[in-house]
């Protein structure tokens, strides 16, 4: 069967499957017994395997096959959901994903999935010692279900198992209305001790102490003695409703090691909460609205007809201007309001939510805590904000590498925390919001902050400011240092963010987009790192300007105002020219210098100046003379031309001609 | 290009009096000399771009390019727009008005000297009716890579 034709529409099925996999996997590690979530996935992983198999991708079929046998089997209870479990669903959507990626690409979807295909089996098949031993009851407490054991544990197992001692899997559960639970789980725990010695238990003995657990708990024990005896010996421990001892196979428990000895902190699993919330409001509220689906190229076309339109439109308004004939005016006035109306609706069009990036970050800031030993509640917010697509598509690695950098530089040890007086769990938030023409994107964590003092002395070890410079800068100018490039704060090197560079990719990037970035940090409490972007990249309002014969255009978003300075009121300050701006020294910078014209602007005594801002810095742009603000469509100088300085791109005026886009964030330094 | 012992269109343009070929598959169209908005920091061959049909297109001065002298714009002076590798580029000629059929037999490896044009940029050269046809390597007269070089050197 010829299935090109169709290749499109299984990639973008197979991406909204999959993201209903994932979403509700998060969902599921929040309620392990919801068996409607199970079902969710199930039906998706379904979907997903059909469709794979007409179009003849073998690895993903088989994959999704395997995947939904050990959902079919929890659907059906068979196995219990536990944390090590959905380590390996989250694993094999990982690597669906990974499949689907490589066929949008254009490869031929294949992968070696054999080892998770082998866990998969695995789980269902080796579930039955698992779930005899620890899980005939629903456990309360949320994930914390699973025996997890490291090396110095399976050690010990192994070692009183050679001995001949026997290994229980105990299970207590408490009276529902005991008061003094952690003194009932002490006094478990002491009986338990003289008869033999329990290896672990879960929840930890810091968290039963804490009570930080519902009715029952978990231990496992090694002794000599046998499991009605000790069975017995618990039950003498007044308010214990319930006891199970379960003979404990270190043999079974050590195939599930590998699975489960990654697994260092469930608690991570708590932290998306909030956001798969969110994603729900979403989903049901997509489901409310009629759509149709319509391919991406089909709305670029669109966007640039109409753009030809907008520059026609300018055409029509010089001449407009010059015919002086009411109803020509009058017309091209009202197609003027009618084109900015059906501007809106286009760009409407192609609004995105962000949650199309931002719903892979809950999976990535889980695994990235796991991997790191940390606990981090991860929350997002206006997930729903939209951006235009082409923005959204360019946002995505610069707020990886901002998560990133929160969870690994940002959000400290737990241990490190509680030394502070802080919740060991970390808070990281996400958050999307619309203001006026822009979207601000912010990170926000509760870490240990930016440290002023050490980012100084890098900065003045790795020659990025001088002594001179650094005794000059506000905090706000300081925090900026750790996105100038060559500079990594991070004491040590990891695999998850920086070796340096980074950062000032990540601000490039966004400058690019025509946004900025600004950083808030207060030593010990936190930090956030705040991102501004523009709604639509395709057109933007800009001041026209003359240098000599040619037309520049200058983003309105940087400029504060426009100025005619006399000439008298032009000062000198270390062989620079400077204006008193309102109670501001502000820099000359002339155009014509910085663009290499032949000669120098001189013709009267006044300076016309367009003052433009980065962030607290300011600068006087030097031009011959102002034409006027206009809505311009922004096309790039192609491949050919790359980072020309200066000029961040180019556009077509009405008349035709090409006039360059100044890149005023280049000027200010 | 395939290598295929086939017959292929060349667009044929003078520079000086040189002639030289480009595949027809890699020209767009061919322009009138135009107005050309300076792009300011870049090297002296590239001379701006200009608006073709919406598509903003920088332009170059292939004597410029190739270290000719530079010779005033006349009635004759074309804009050869090529499109290769995603990269769209005007190449500002003396002159451009002949479409031959070259057989790939008959083009011949460059010879150590040839005219003004550094060999680096010659594919090969082919006799056509009495005149040496000189077949540019586009790719590497478009090199930006060469172009940054130049520029760090300007």
């Amino acid at each position: 069967m010829d299935t090109n034709q169709y290749l499109e529409v299984f990639i973008d099925e197979s991406n909204e499957n999959l993201q209903v996999v994932n979403d509700r996997l998060l969902d599921l590690e929040n309620n392990s017994d919801d068996l409607t979530i199970v079902n969710d996935i199930f039906r998706a992983a379904h979907t997903l395997k059909g469709m794979s198999a007409t179009m003849g991708y073998e690895d993903l079929a088989d994959l999704t096959h395997k995947l939904e046998n050990v959902l079919d089997a929890i659907r059906n209870e068979k196995i219990k959901v536990q944390p090590s479990i959905l380590d390996v669903l989250f694993d094999s959507v990982e690597a669906l994903e990974d499949i689907v990626g490589d066929v949008s690409n254009g490869g031929d979807g294949k992968k070696d999935v054999s080892s998770i295909v082998t866990k998969l089996q695995a789980i269902e098949a080796g579930e039955d010692l698992v779930s005899n031993g620890s899980l005939n009851k629903p456990v309360s407490s949320k994930g914390e279900s699973t025996i997890e054991l490291d090396e110095f544990e399976t050690t010990v197992l192994d070692e009183a198992k050679s001995q001949g001692q026997n290994i229980f899997d105990i299970n207590v559960s408490l009276a529902e209305d005991c008061l003094l639970k952690a003194a009932r789980v002490y006094m478990v725990f002491e009986v338990l001790e003289k008869a033999g010695e329990v290896i672990k238990s879960i929840p930890s003995v810091d968290q039963l102490e804490d009570e930080q657990f519902e009715e029952s708990f978990q231990m496992l024990f090694v002794s000599d003695e046998d499991a009605d005896t000790i069975q017995a010996k618990i039950f003498k421990v007044s308010e214990v409703n319930d006891v199970q001892v379960n003979t404990f196979n270190p043999v079974n428990s050590a195939s599930n090691l590998k699975e489960v000895k990654n697994v260092a902190e469930e608690e991570v699993s708590a932290t998306v909460e909030d956001s798969v919330k969110d994603t729900n409001k979403e989903q049901k509220k997509a489901v409310g609205n009629k759509t149709i689906r319509v391919n991406i190229e089909r709305l670029d076309a669109l966007m640039n007809l109409f753009e030809e339109l907008i520059i026609d439109r300018g055409r029509l308004e010089q001449i407009s201007q010059s015919l002086e004939h009411q109803d020509f005016r009058e017309t091209v006035e009202r197609m003027t309001r009618t084109s900015s109306e059906l501007q809106n609706v286009i760009l409407t069009m192609r609004m995105v939510p962000i949650d199309q990036v931002f719903n892979r970050f809950p999976r990535m800031v889980r695994n990235l805590a796991r991997d790191l030993g940390k606990k981090i509640d991860f929350e997002i917010e206006g997930a729903e904000t939209e951006l235009d697509r082409t923005v959204i598509d360019e946002i995505g690695d610069p707020l990886v590498h901002l998560i990133r950098n929160a969870v690994d530089h940002g959000v400290e040890m737990p241990d490190e925390r509680i030394g502070q007086g802080k919740s060991d769990t970390g808070k990281l938030l996400l958050k999307a919001y619309h203001s006026g023409n822009n979207v601000f994107v912010e990170i926000t964590d509760d870490g240990g902050g930016i440290n002023k003092d050490r980012v100084l002395q890098k900065a003045l070890s790795n020659g990025i400011i001088t002594q001179e410079q650094a005794s000059n800068l506000n905090d706000r100018q300081i925090f900026e240092l750790i996105m100038a490039s060559g500079f990594s704060t991070a004491d040590q090197i990891s695999d998850i963010s920086g070796r340096g560079v980074g950062l000032d990719v990540v601000k490039n990037t966004i400058e690019s987009l025509g946004g900025s970035i600004e950083i808030d940090s207060e030593l010990g409490v936190g930090t956030t790192f705040s991102i501004k972007l523009p709604l639509t990249l395709s057109i933007i309002s800009v001041m026209l300007v003359v240098l000599d014969d040619d037309t520049y255009a200058i983003p309105l978003s940087s400029i504060i105002e426009t100025a005619v300075i006399n000439k008298n009121d032009i000062y000198k300050a270390h062989g620079r020219e400077v204006i008193d701006f309102r109670g501001n020294i502000v820099p000359l910078v002339h155009l014509r210098q910085v663009f290499n014209f032949n000669d120098m602007y001189e013709n009267d005594d006044y300076y016309s100046v367009i003052l433009v801002r980065k962030g607290d810095q300011m600068a006087g742009l030097v031009v011959d003379s102002f034409i006027g603000q206009q809505e311009i469509v922004l096309k790039n100088l192609g491949n050919y031309l790359r980072d020309v300085f200066a000029v961040s791109g180019a556009t077509i005026l009405g008349d035709g001609e090409v006039a360059l886009i100044v890149d005023t964030n280049a000027l200010i330094k | 290009m395939t290598e295929v012992n086939e017959n292929q269109k060349y667009i044929v343009f003078q520079l000086k009096d040189e002639y030289y070929g480009v595949p027809v598959n890699v020209v767009g169209s061919i322009e009138r000399i135009q107005r050309i908005t300076r792009v300011p920091n870049t090297p002296s061959f590239i001379k701006g771009v200009i608006n073709l049909r919406g598509v903003v297109t920088p332009i170059i001065d292939l004597r410029e390019r190739f270290n000719m002298e530079p010779e005033e714009y006349s009635e004759q002076t074309r804009i050869i727009i090529v499109h290769l590798d995603g990269i769209d580029v005007g190449l500002i000629v003396d002159g451009a008005n002949d479409v031959v059929d070259l057989n790939q037999d008959a083009i011949e490896p460059p010879p150590e000297v040839i005219g003004q044009v550094s060999v680096d940029y010659i594919k090969g050269v082919s006799k056509n009716d009495n005149r040496l046809l000189i077949l540019l390597n586009l790719e590497r007269v478009l090199s930006t890579e060469e172009m940054d070089k130049l520029a760090s050197v300007n």
